[in-house]
């Protein structure tokens, strides 16, 4: 495992900005996600938005490979879809559940954040998926404090997401960030209490517990980028980006009101 | 975003099998199948049942991965 960097506090006021914007992004678009929504026009309006407020859209154009570069602004993901669904002209149907995820670079540091959000009523199956993933990324982020282990964040995940019956995606993690979208470490969403390398002030990472209804196992589609799960059963994905502290961690996406 | 891995486990060698291919109990309770790495191979690091090691487990197949430190 390379080197896991120390942000100073002039990197984090940058981060702190960046993160602001994918905050603002989850808000306005959750606020428009409704049944008929088309993924393609929500992707476009954040695009509009991020760049609104000089900020780069950091999923656009990302990728190992070359040929197959991420195409929008946002992952969307709907139902069984766990995560990096790509825009397109789909419209969002009732009952469904999707999950919004997004990156932003500006100042030359990234923010990434992530939410999944309900298409008109939902199942209450559902809800508790939706209530359980969220509860479990707060539990990670409670462990993420200086002198604790990487993989106490992870335990919290699992343990959360275990308990309820649900089940933690194993490959695909969380990750450091900072002036790279995917930093050291790798934050795996389950693991061993105590092990892991020791957290530091000024760490700052994306904690991101993908949690499916059924089975862990997942498959990747033919586009080369969307995660499904492997029995077509629901998954949900949130996400924040947060900085390692003495105490609590700040959380540097927290969710604007109103 | 997430990062797709390789995602890095600790556990320990259950088995020694042919080819430099050993059966590894994870932490997390999950048996794997994993081989040593080149680079672990070149230093003729020996590698035996009891030994606890750092295995990289490839997304998209978490049976198989390759052994990459073991501890002292």
């Amino acid at each position: 495992m390379g080197k896991v960097g120390l942000k100073s506090s002039q990197e984090i006021e940058l981060m702190r900005e960046s993160a602001r914007i994918v905050a603002e992004v989850l808000a306005l678009v959750g606020s428009n996600i409704r049944p008929g929504a088309v993924t393609r026009d929500l992707d476009k309006m954040a695009e509009e938005y991020i760049r609104s407020r000089d900020g780069i859209p950091a999923f656009k154009g990302y990728g190992q490979d070359k040929s197959n570069l991420f195409p929008g602004t946002l992952c969307i993901s709907i139902d069984d879809e766990v995560v990096h669904g790509i825009p397109n002209a789909r419209r969002l149907e009732e009952g469904q559940i999707v999950s919004i995820d997004v990156g932003v670079k500006k100042g030359g540091y990234f923010g990434d954040g992530a939410r999944t959000f309900p298409v008109g009523q939902i199942d209450p199956e559902k809800q508790r998926l939706l209530k359980v993933t969220e509860e479990a990324l707060y539990a990670g982020i409670s462990n993420a404090k200086a002198g604790r282990r990487l993989h106490d964040i992870s335990s919290a995940v699992q343990r959360h997401v275990e308990s309820a019956g649900f089940s933690v995606v194993r490959d695909l993690v969380g990750h450091g960030i900072g002036r790279h979208l995917h930093e050291e470490p790798a934050i795996p969403n389950y693991g061993t209490v105590g092990t892991g390398i020791v957290l530091q002030e000024g760490m700052a990472f994306a904690v991101e517990p993908m949690v499916n209804a059924g089975s862990y196992r997942v498959q990747m589609e033919d586009d080369g980028w969307t995660v499904r799960t492997s029995d077509g059963k629901p998954s949900a994905h949130f996400e924040h980006t947060i900085i390692v502290g003495n105490g609590e961690a700040e959380i540097l996406t927290r969710q604007v009101q109103g | 975003m997430a990062k797709q891995g390789p995602i890095k486990v600790d556990g320990v060698i259950t088995e020694t099998l042919p080819n430099a291919m050993f059966k590894v109990s994870l932490d997390n309770g999950h048996n794997v199948l994993a081989h040593i790495s080149g680079k672990m191979r070149m230093n003729f690091i020996k590698i035996l049942v009891g030994d606890k090691v750092t295995v990289e487990l490839s997304p998209y197949d978490l049976t198989k991965g390759r052994i990459t430190y073991r501890y002292k």
